[in-house]
């Protein structure tokens, strides 16, 4: 059992959750996810660490609400308890002196490439970080990130803020800007991060994405996180879950990702009248 | 001395009409009486080879007497003597291979159904109320780290902690029991006894830390540092798949996914819970053990109109006890033998619709000394399925070796160890089960982490590599 310190919607529909895991804590590294079940008959979830204090002993998530187990994760509130929280699992993202990185984030990972971005700036890293949300309303940590990031770029899809469209853009976004980053590091949006495995290919910048299939033990055992990388079938859990994005076998991924699609919502029908949420 | 009675009293059943709507437990047990009946059949050997048959050494003729004789309450003290998981070794044990093969009244009819009388035992206990746990010695101040609950991780943690070791068990899942939990069905080992097991493991004041995963968590280093002693017994990694096109396919599953789906996040009350398991109407299951016997069993209960077996070899080569080949024919399991799949076909949009077979024959008898499966070129041909379940094995699990420096593997991924104590190539740290062997029994990982066990002992008490305390 894991306490809850905080839980809470910071811009609709995402969620910060920070938990007292004071082991998790110790040996976080940027780029690990935890899995959590949040109540008994909750599925195991895994979540990107966002940040972490190891003094303090607590561990921080983002998660989007999208089904039923992430339903009962955000009805949580400072006090309740959470039933498992296990991590932090996966392989740290790569740190090394690079020259200029830009970290690409979108949904949860807004919060995810925070870490990451203030590792690579101690590395000696110039660290430009491109945020993108549909419209302005969504975006988060602008403040926090602005702290290890050299540079914030935002781009909205409706253009109330920043630059306006998508990640398509990126070519041109980056012109634009002057920036020719030597390493890409993408998170959160898979559609996002195969986006952006397009637009750096005939660039030539090598891209790292965190890919972020369906687990359940996440320590290497069920095999259901698998993608093909290379031509070769890789276990995101103790493989990844960082990989490089042009060699990522996206069609299929994502085809595996919707595989539950239905499932993920149905126990929400099944409950409208009941006192379980 | 009456005459000697060959005929082995039967235990009762599930009718399979029945069960194959069901997850309860299909074998029900002996009553007392038919214990009683099956006890007496004993011939109590002077030198019995069904003692030499266990890998866990239970002194059976010992614990038989006592059932025939009416005192249960010795029987079940005499077996945990020597085995701390009776409920689930009389449930899962492959008797047939071990003490029930050196029986010999199996020389001339039916071995005396030891693992029926050890499982009875052990229902009995529990259902005369709480578990006694023997008396517990002075704690002698040394702990020890065991890394996963498993049958080999329970074994140690029981045999070192009635020893007098503070022993902590480490595990991954949100669940003790390792493939006891995720694995085996609860058709087959109900997981309210495994549940028991481990409390009784508990009792012996045996500390149980959950979603605690060594490697990630904590190193093995760092828990080297902390405890007198570390045994690894982490079980099952990777699972292994047929390297065939079309296996990341959606709907195709490897076993530990399809069962640990079912087991230990209980897919089969979706959606009163959360984790699904997709309704496949036809199912293949690739694979001829035990563990492609739950699944395609398990496909059944979860309302699949086919499960098939398909297996390359025939029926004399399959690896599963004929006990579970025998409840997966009653409950209409079909068999597909002498087939290889070649290739999975999906619909265009990621889902698997078909399998692709080629028809086998028996050749000369290769190393394992089965016969070997030979193709039969030009024999293609495709069947019409919506889910396969891989189920030929797996590696030890990834995680230790990986972040463990010095800690020998083997080219499979497995802990190199010392065969007679367990002991790895990192000082202080043992290793026993599944991640030493690959994908084995529930017995033979208590064997090694009884080995273990003695062998921890031996060297912290005295032997070799001892530090003062």
């Amino acid at each position: 059992m894991v306490p809850v310190i905080e839980q809470r919607m910071i811009v609709p529909n995402v969620h910060l959750l920070t938990v007292a895991a004071p082991e998790v804590a110790e040996s976080a590294r940027p780029g690990n996810f935890v899995i959590l079940r949040p109540t008994d008959e909750g599925e195991r979830i895994p979540l990107t660490i966002a940040d972490w204090d190891a003094d303090a002993g607590t561990v921080t998530s983002i998660f989007v609400q999208v089904g039923a187990s992430t339903a009962r994760l955000a009805r949580l509130k400072a006090g309740d308890q959470i039933p498992s929280y296990a991590g932090p699992l996966g392989n740290a993202t790569e740190i090394g002196k690079f020259g200029t990185v830009l970290l690409i984030a979108g949904c949860y990972g807004i919060g995810s490439v925070f870490p990451i971005a203030g590792a690579l700036r101690e590395a000696g890293n110039r660290v430009v970080v491109l945020i993108e949300a549909r419209s302005s309303y969504l975006l988060y940590w602008e403040d926090r990130l602005r702290t290890v990031a050299e540079r914030l770029i935002v781009l909205t899809r409706d253009g109330s803020r920043g630059h306006k469209g998508h990640v398509t853009r990126l070519a041109q976004i980056l012109g634009d800007e002057g920036i020719s980053p030597d390493r890409v590091i993408a998170h959160g949006c898979t559609y996002q991060m195969m986006e952006v495995s397009c637009q750096t290919r005939p660039l030539g910048i090598k891209t790292i994405v965190s890919m972020n299939p369906i687990m359940i033990d996440g320590t290497g055992m069920c095999g259901v996180c698998r993608l093909t990388v290379a031509g070769e079938t890789k276990f995101a859990c103790v493989d990844g879950p960082e990989f490089d994005g042009h060699e990522v076998d996206w069609d299929e991924f994502l085809a595996r990702r919707e595989s539950y699609g239905p499932e993920e919502v149905e126990p929400l029908r099944h409950s409208g009248c009941s006192s379980r949420f | 001395m009456g005459t000697v009675d060959y005929v082995r009293r039967p235990m009762p059943k599930q009718e399979p009409f029945e069960r194959v709507r069901n997850f309860d437990e299909v074998a029900l047990g002996y009553t007392a009486e038919l214990a009683r009946e099956e006890a007496a059949r004993c011939l109590g050997c002077k030198k019995p080879g069904c003692v030499d048959g266990c890998p866990v050494g239970i002194d059976v003729p010992r614990f038989v007497g006592l059932v025939a004789g009416d005192d249960f309450a010795a029987g079940i003290g005499t077996i945990k003597e020597t085995n701390a998981l009776p409920a689930v070794c009389g449930r899962v044990c492959p008797q047939e291979e071990q003490c029930e093969k050196e029986c010999v009244l199996g020389k001339k009819g039916d071995p005396v159904a030891i693992g029926r009388l050890e499982r009875f035992l052990a229902d009995w206990e529990a259902q005369e109320g709480a578990l006694r746990a023997p008396p517990l010695p002075a704690q002698n101040g040394r702990r020890i780290a065991v890394v996963g609950s498993g049958p080999a991780g329970l074994t140690v943690a029981a045999d070192l902690a009635l020893l007098g070791y503070g022993v902590t068990i480490f595990e991954a899942l949100h669940e003790a029991g390792g493939v006891l939990t995720y694995g085996i069905p609860e058709f087959r080992l109900p997981k309210a006894i495994v549940r028991r097991e481990v409390e009784y493991v508990q009792s012996l004041g045996v500390e149980l830390r959950l979603d605690f995963i060594v490697g990630k968590t904590r190193t093995i280093d760092r828990l080297v540092e902390d405890f007198d002693a570390v045994f690894v017994g982490a079980g099952a990694g990777l699972p292994w798949f047929l390297d065939i096109p079309g296996e990341n396919l959606n709907g195709v599953y490897s076993a530990n996914e399809y069962l640990t789906r079912c087991n230990l996040m209980r897919g089969y009350r979706f959606p009163a819970w959360d984790t699904p398991l997709k309704r496949a109407s036809r199912v293949a299951v690739f694979g001829g053990g035990n563990v492609a016997m739950d699944s395609a069993r398990t496909a059944l209960r979860l309302g699949a109109d086919e499960a098939h077996i398909v297996y390359r070899r025939s029926r004399d080569e399959l690896p599963a006890r004929a006990e579970e080949v025998e409840n997966a024919e009653e409950e209409g399991v079909l068999f597909d033998f002498l087939t290889l799949p070649v290739r999975l076909i999906g619909d265009g949009h990621s889902w698997l619709t078909e399998i692709e077979c080629r028809r086998m024959e028996l050749g000369e008898p290769d190393g394992s000394g089965r016969r070997r499966p030979v193709e039969i070129p030009g024999s293609e041909f495709r069947m019409s399925m919506d889910a396969s379940i891989c189920a030929i094995g797996n590696s030890p699990n990834p995680l230790i070796p990986m972040t463990t420096p010095g800690l020998d593997v083997g080219k499979k991924g497995n802990l190199i160890t010392d065969e007679a104590t367990g002991r790895t190539s990192r000082e202080r740290v043992w290793a026993g089960g599944d991640v030493v062997t690959g994908a084995a029994t529930v017995i033979s990982a208590m064997g090694a982490g009884r080995q273990a066990a003695r062998s921890i002992h031996e060297t912290l008490s005295g032997g070799e590599g001892t530090e003062e305390l």
